[in-house]
């Protein structure tokens, strides 16, 4: 490998062009567009693409609705199941949910496009900030929500609605989780996330303490002391290593950390951009760096997962997405070793095969990349120090039963921090309601905390 | 290709579609472009007495639309003609000069007096016109003022005009009749005691389209106003292919030409008339939405048609499924059919299920040993065809006929005899023999 100096710098391309890659990826329907898309929907009984949903949305029906012209009843449909509709119409992998259970598969390879019409029944809702549901007479109960992610603000929404007053303590600025930290910058165009997290507390009864961290400034005791229900809806706070020497290394960065970067700034072209970018994982983060590497100007971009496809986290239509970015995918391969003095300059894989009962094992083939900037996006876990060590966990993830109850009581939680999180706002916001529903009825009827 | 060239009542035409009398057969320009499009022959818009009628200088039209904006049904408020009786005489002359080998026929509507028919219709004949319409079907306006469907509606008069009609002319006489009765034979039937050589059918039928859903009136409007118009278009095809095949199978009417309208779209709407029993077809709202160009596809599709059954001639499809519309009691009530689903085809949507579970007979399932599958259980199925009707995979549900065996719905034996209701041992006024 040649010597050379690290070139990672800003504005690769122009403010133009970078405004023109960051454009939203899927643009909205319009009117005659879904009027068509929605004609196509066999209105099915007990319908397969529902039961994908994993918060239930009625998609037949929104679907009906959008056909008789009735967008606002279309949104409710939507959004009292999932408050986020908006924000999962635009990046739910439709691919291996409703759509992939779509009944048009079968012989046309072509489902109803539902995350479009989805997105087309609630951006006017949301655009109007019409709101669509009532709170419900106050119990004068309180419940305190740790985190601003989709499951907080999921939980806190139907909180509110069921008459019930919240207080959402969030670590960040700002509301949104990983809507507004975490997700790719052309899927959520327009502050997209802000404007929703201002629909959903608009509703009445969520107060917002920004900049609140968990186990640092308030306690997860003092929370039970204070308020009749808690829910735990952190994420996960930090980003696994990669387990080698050197990962201080500069350029050595968290996928995480810079995609928060990304969403934050002003100014895209200001990011510093490697030329040659390595990213190290295979899930939805590690497409996501890797495509906004390529759109913010990087010149070659490889992904590295240890595995085959089948096994990344990444869905198919995630991979293609890569690829038709000029993305390269390898398979099979760990990372070894970092290469470079004060800055990364490569790294080195070797090669993995699956040894005996599906085990990874190595080849003891090895091979290098050259890199300016490498990207850890192998996953996080739950952090270090977190809501208290009496708070039952498995894998570093909280253990919950099929309401969201925790181990401790009046201690509910859902998202990304539980175990069977599956890293999908959807399923975040699922977790919340049922969540919510669940301590609505444990504030109101005499149920004992399972044990 | 076969030869589409035909005769109608002695008019030959290169083939057996016309323009129907509406606006656009008003003027010797559109009907210029039709001929050049391939129309066989046209039925000018209906002529009145001079002074003209006077049309709304508003909406006249509206549609019932698809999703995709396609024109499901189509509904009209225009009258007849509202040009100088001259000009319209002038265009005809010299439409019929310049295109000989087309059918022009001469729509006409007059007040019900023997002399104004006496009166107009030689004047009419003289431009070379090959036969007349009488419009005794015309459903808004020109009813309101004792015409077009107020005569079609009473068989005396439509008897009466006809007679008037066949003594003022020496070319053959066509009774245009309304489908706004409750039976269509009694019109039909006066018609042809009238004198008259055949009968075209059907004019439009009265309708509303809808409100409008902001302001909470009728739409469309004029000048705030609805009034109810005349519905047509591939929607109302039913409706006249039942009143077509009344007339050609009931022995007091069959025989006499009928020229067949009602939401002719594409060739094999003609296919279902002309099998019905009519001898041409006329068009209109095809053409009013998609042009004159429509044509193409109705001459093509129809040859092609002939061709793949044989056949050489339109003449050889006229009438074919006539023997085959009955009366309900003739129906053999000894027939069983079931529905069959194909698990191959099937894409488990489940609408066959629903449908039948919310409205009909609970005969198929939405679940098969734990697996989502939809089957028919013949026990309680009756053959209704709703599945067939609803499903959204052609030829994936069929309809399966039992023969020998018993039925498993009614566990009666299934005969190879026929039994229809006039002789079933339910109908107290059965027949004995």
């Amino acid at each position: 490998m040649t010597k050379r100096a690290p070139d990672v710098r800003s504005a690769r391309l122009s403010r133009e062009e970078i405004d023109r890659n960051f454009a939203d990826l899927h643009p909205p329907l319009r009117r005659p567009e879904a009027l068509i898309a929605a004609d196509r929907c066999y209105f099915c009984f007990d319908a397969p693409c529902t039961i994908a949903c994993p918060t239930g949305i009625d998609i037949p029906a929104f679907i009906q609705k959008i056909r008789s012209d009735n967008i606002r009843g279309s949104a409710r449909t939507i959004l009292e199941e999932n408050i986020m509709g908006g924000m999962c119409a635009r990046v739910c992998p439709t691919e291996v949910l409703c759509e992939e259970a779509c009944v048009r598969n079968t012989h046309e390879d072509k489902p109803v496009e539902i995350g479009l019409l989805q997105r087309y029944a609630t951006d006017p809702v949301l655009a109007a900030r019409t709101q669509l549901f009532e709170r419900a007479p106050s119990t004068g109960k309180r419940a305190a929500v740790v985190g601003g992610g989709p499951a907080g603000l999921s939980c806190a929404h139907r909180l509110a609605m069921l008459g019930h007053d919240v207080v959402v303590f969030s670590r960040d600025d700002k509301p949104g989780g990983l809507n507004e930290y975490g997700i790719a910058a052309y899927k959520t165009v327009d502050d997209f996330a802000q404007s929703e997290v201002d629909y959903i507390l608009a509703i009445g009864g969520i107060e917002v303490k920004n900049g609140v961290s968990i186990g640092e400034d308030v306690t997860l005791d003092s929370l039970c002391k204070d308020f009749d229900a808690v829910f735990v809806g952190v994420g996960l706070g930090s980003v696994n290593s990669l387990g080698l020497d050197d990962e201080s290394l500069s350029g050595v960065e968290s996928a995480i950390d810079y995609i928060a970067e990304l969403r934050q700034t002003d100014d895209k072209s200001a990011l510093p951009v490697g030329q040659n970018v390595v990213v190290v994982g295979g899930g939805m983060t590690a497409i996501d760096i890797a495509v906004q590497s390529k759109r913010l100007g990087a010149e070659r971009v490889d992904i590295v997962y240890r595995r085959g496809p089948e096994q990344m986290g990444a869905s198919e239509f995630e991979r293609h997405l890569a690829q038709i970015n000029g993305v390269t995918i390898h398979h099979w391969a760990a990372p070894r070793r970092l290469i470079g003095n004060d800055h990364v300059s490569g790294i080195e894989f070797e090669r993995t095969k699956l040894g005996t009962e599906g085990r990874l094992t190595t080849t003891g083939e090895t091979m290098r990349f050259a890199a300016d900037v490498v990207f850890k996006a192998i996953g996080q876990r739950l952090a270090d120090e977190p809501i208290g060590s009496s708070i039952e966990t498995e894998r570093g993830r909280i253990v919950v039963d099929d309401e969201q109850r925790t181990s401790l009581e009046n201690v509910w939680a859902g998202g990304d921090c539980v175990l069977g999180g599956d890293d999908l706002t959807v399923s975040a916001v699922q977790h919340g309601k049922v969540a919510a529903i669940s301590i609505d009825r444990h504030l109101t009827e005499d149920t004992a905390w399972p044990t | 290709m076969a030869d589409l060239s035909c005769e109608f009542l002695g008019i030959k035409s290169p083939n057996p579609f016309w323009l129907a009398s509406a606006p656009p057969t008003d003027k010797a320009y559109n009907v210029h472009r039709a001929f050049e499009a391939g129309w066989g022959g046209a039925v000018w818009k209906t002529l009145g007495e001079d002074p003209p009628i006077v049309n709304v200088s508003g909406p006249r039209y509206s549609a019932i639309h698809s999703n995709d904006r396609r024109v499901i049904g189509f509904n009209n408020i225009e009258l007849i003609t509202d040009r100088p009786l001259q000009t319209n005489l002038d265009e005809i002359r010299q439409i019929k000069r310049d295109w000989p080998d087309r059918a022009v026929v001469v729509s006409v509507m007059l007040p019900m007096n023997e002399q104004t028919w006496a009166k107009y219709l030689p004047m009419i004949e003289d431009t070379g016109a090959d036969a007349f319409e009488l419009n005794f079907g015309c459903p808004h306006g020109m009813s309101e003022r004792g015409m077009g469907a107020a005569v079609g509606q009473v068989p005396e008069y439509i008897q009466m005009a006809a007679e008037w009609a066949k003594s003022a002319a020496s070319i053959p006489v066509i009774v245009k009749l309304t489908p706004n009765v409750a039976n269509i034979l009694p019109p039909a039937k006066a018609a042809k005691d009238g004198g008259a050589d055949a009968v075209s059918l059907i004019n439009t039928i009265n309708s509303i389209m809808r409100v409008d859903y902001d302001s909470l009136t009728m739409y469309p409007a004029t000048d705030g106003m609805g009034t109810h118009g005349g519905y047509c278009g591939e929607a109302v095809k039913p409706i006249a292919l039942n009143m077509v095949a009344e007339i050609a199978r009931t022995k007091e009417t069959s025989g006499m030409p009928i020229s067949g309208i009602g939401g002719i779209t594409d060739w094999r709407d003609a296919v279902d008339f002309l099998a019905l029993g009519a001898s041409n077809v006329q068009v209109c709202t095809a053409a009013m939405v998609s042009g004159f160009k429509i044509i193409d596809d109705l001459t093509d599709g129809l040859s092609t048609f002939l061709d793949d059954k044989g056949m050489s001639a339109v003449s050889e499809l006229v009438g074919r499924a006539v023997p085959s519309v009955t009366d309900w009691q003739y129906l053999n009530l000894n027939y069983v059919e079931k529905a069959v689903i194909d698990q191959d085809l099937c894409i488990k949507c489940g609408r066959c299920h629903v449908v039948c579970e919310d409205t009909s007979h609970q005969a198929i399932t939405h679940t098969v040993n734990g697996e989502r599958r939809f089957e028919v259980i013949d026990e309680e199925c009756v053959g209704c065809n709703l599945c067939v009707s609803v499903c959204p995979v052609d030829r994936c549900i069929t309809m399966r006929q039992l023969t020998g065996g018993k039925d498993p719905r009614t566990g009666v034996e299934i005969s190879d005899e026929k039994l229809n209701w006039t002789h079933h041992p339910n109908n107290p006024m059965r027949q004995q023999d």
